[in-house]
């Protein structure tokens, strides 16, 4: 492997733990939606990086995934912010309550 | 002529969901008719093809694998494509009354129903990881939109909460994905085998763990459900029947194809198959337990769900014992006839709701004068539920009884008989709770009642007595569906 396909590996191993810390950490949904956003890049970077081919042309299977992935994360982004803002109108809060709390809550609101 | 129909069964709705959207009365009826009602027909003809060549691939566009990505179909994609068809048709005819297609909300919630029938229909027919993938997300944004279409604060913290962890799950397993080609230089579920074999060790583990570990959170199972009872429960009735008997188990579905299909049969996957049966068993007591302590009538049919799921993976440890094909056929008759019951379940529970204003149990009294034919309904699911005879149910769990039995895995035996007790005890605190006839001060509950639609309450009645009577036609079926996975665990 060469030195800078070891970069890469490591840049997309550095972003896509911390778009997992900051996902368990933030409360936030919109710091929540960014830090998925980031994991997916630090996927998106592994896929590229390892179809590189060190020796031959790059292998099209993974660009092709990356092409697909991006659609994807682009509309779930959309539709996650869409949901947000619905939110936002109904219960003026960025924040959805401890996990914790909504499952051993037994009664409804 | 059945290459035509499983295509036909993934681009009809998807094609039915398009039309959907255009303006005009006339393109909504076409788009929801042309997408639903020929499937069953497609689904004869492919059945028929089953039964008499054996399980088959499509190789799209002429491509062959590896480069090309294929379609297959085998006795267990023809039987949750059925599911798909039933449950979700009448389903469908549920929803047209609450949501009738030239209404505003119509328009919201036809679209997004097609492409959900077209994206289950592709997910349980791709053959390529990557593929289902992308299935997988189809699902995903388009039945948590399903779920928020109420409006309600319930419904869209619900929905949020299940869309932040299923995004997180579809990364994990994509993850998962990107490991796999990195490794075996395929993304072909039935080609993946010998490459794994080969691969180093570590990166196996890795995959596997992260593609599994995706897919018990989408699968909402033990420990990882807990978006599952609020998401289920706030739904609107028909989306929470679909999402309980179909949506989760794409997920199980995708467990049982990557684990019995794909994985080389080893001692390590044998020990990753017991834990993922120890989750299972987990859900099942966990889920009954929390299912008695609810106090609203949906959310005791979601905890059911999370309990019901357990019972799925509990066949897995006995993959490579000689009582494989037994724990198979009870696996399999689970998926069915819970899948029945419990969008009965939850169609009856949509329709009390309606007529009573509430699903508290404490609001349940009197029941059977208020709402007989939706109570009736109720119980005889409970009866497949809890796997009393002769329904489907009953036969399911008497299977995996008769294959834990043989295999010797006295624990399993413990659990499966553990999980239907305390599906007795939620399923009877339901039927007790509206047998009620205290409080004599309410002035007359029966006048109270709002009129349910004949057709609602058929479609629910219509889904029980299916369940019931799939302990009847199981003897076609179990010889339908075969011994599982050919050749993948080698059985003495």
């Amino acid at each position: 492997m060469n030195p800078s396909a070891l970069i890469y590996l490591l840049t997309a191993a550095i972003v896509f733990g911390i778009g997992l810390h900051g996902l368990l950490q933030s409360r936030q949904i919109l710091r929540q939606l960014l830090c998925i956003n980031l994991m997916g890049g630090g996927i998106f970077l592994l896929l590229i990086t390892l179809g590189g081919g060190a020796d031959g042309p790059p292998d099209p299977v993974p660009q092709a995934m990356v092409l697909t992935g991006i659609v994807i994360a682009v509309s779930a982004t959309a539709f996650a912010l869409a949901l947000l803002l619905r939110w936002h109108e109904l219960g003026d809060s960025t924040e959805l309550d401890a996990v914790a709390n909504a499952d051993a809550n037994t009664h409804d609101e | 002529m059945t290459n035509e129909a499983l295509i036909g069964l993934i681009f009809l709705p998807l094609l039915g969901a398009c039309a959907t959207v255009l303006p005009g009365r006339f393109a909504t009826y076409l788009g929801i008719l042309s997408g639903l009602a020929p499937l069953p027909l497609l689904l004869v003809a492919v059945t028929l093809s089953v039964a008499q060549n054996g399980p088959g691939f499509l190789e799209l566009g002429g491509w062959a694998a590896p480069l090309g990505i294929r379609l297959f179909v085998d006795p267990l994609a023809v039987l949750m494509l059925w599911m798909v068809a039933i449950i979700g048709g009448l389903a469908a005819i549920h929803a047209w009354c609450d949501f009738p297609p030239a209404s505003p909300s119509g328009q919201r919630f036809w679209p997004l129903w097609l492409l959900l029938t077209s994206a289950m229909n592709a997910l349980f027919l791709s053959a390529d990881l990557f593929n289902l993938y992308v299935c997988l997300e189809l699902i995903t944004l388009t039945a948590i939109p399903l779920i928020a279409l109420t409006g309600s604060k319930t419904a869209v913290r619900a929905a949020m909460r299940y869309l932040l962890l299923a995004l997180l799950a579809s990364l994990l397993y994509l993850l998962g994905v990107a490991l796999l080609y990195n490794a075996t230089g395929t993304l072909d579920l039935y080609l993946m085998r010998d490459a794994l074999a080969a691969a180093p060790p570590a990166a196996v583990v890795a995959t596997l763990a992260l593609i599994s570990l995706g897919l018990l959170l989408k699968g909402a199972v033990f420990p990882l459900h807990v978006w599952l009872p609020k998401a289920h429960a706030s739904a609107p009735g028909p989306v929470s029947a679909v999402l309980s008997a179909l949506v989760v188990k794409t997920a199980i579905y995708l467990l049982y194809r990557v684990w019995l299909w794909s994985v080389p049969a080893t001692v390590a996957a044998e020990q990753a198959l017991t834990l993922l049966a120890i989750l299972g068993a987990g859900a099942l007591l966990y889920g009954g337990v929390l299912a008695l302590l609810q106090q609203r009538l949906k959310l005791v049919i979601a905890y059911s769900t999370v309990a019901q799921l357990g019972y799925l993976l509990l066949i897995l440890p006995m993959a490579s014992s000689g009582a494989w094909p037994v724990a198979w056929q009870g696996g399999t008759y689970q998926l069915l006839s819970h899948g029945l019951a419990k969008a009965a379940m939850f169609l009856a529970a949509a329709n009390i709701l309606h007529a009573l204003g509430s699903d508290r149990l404490s609001d349940l009294q009197r029941l059977d004068q208020r709402q007989p034919l939706s109570l009736f309904a109720l119980a005889v699911a409970g009866v497949s539920i809890m796997g009393l005879p002769p329904s489907g149910g009953f036969l399911a769990k008497w299977l995996l009884l008769d294959a834990a039995f043989r295999s010797g895995q006295w624990w399993l035996l413990a659990v499966l008989v553990a999980g239907s007790l305390l599906a007795a005890a939620y399923v009877f605190r339901i039927l007790a709770a509206s047998l009620r006839r205290d409080d004599p001060t309410e002035a007359d509950p029966v006048a109270d009642t709002k009129a349910i639609p004949n057709v609602q309450t058929a479609c629910a009645v219509l889904l029980a007595l299916l369940a019931l009577a799939a302990g009847f036609a199981a003897a076609p079926m179990i010889e339908f569906i075969g011994p599982g996975a050919p050749g993948a665990w080698s059985r003495p």
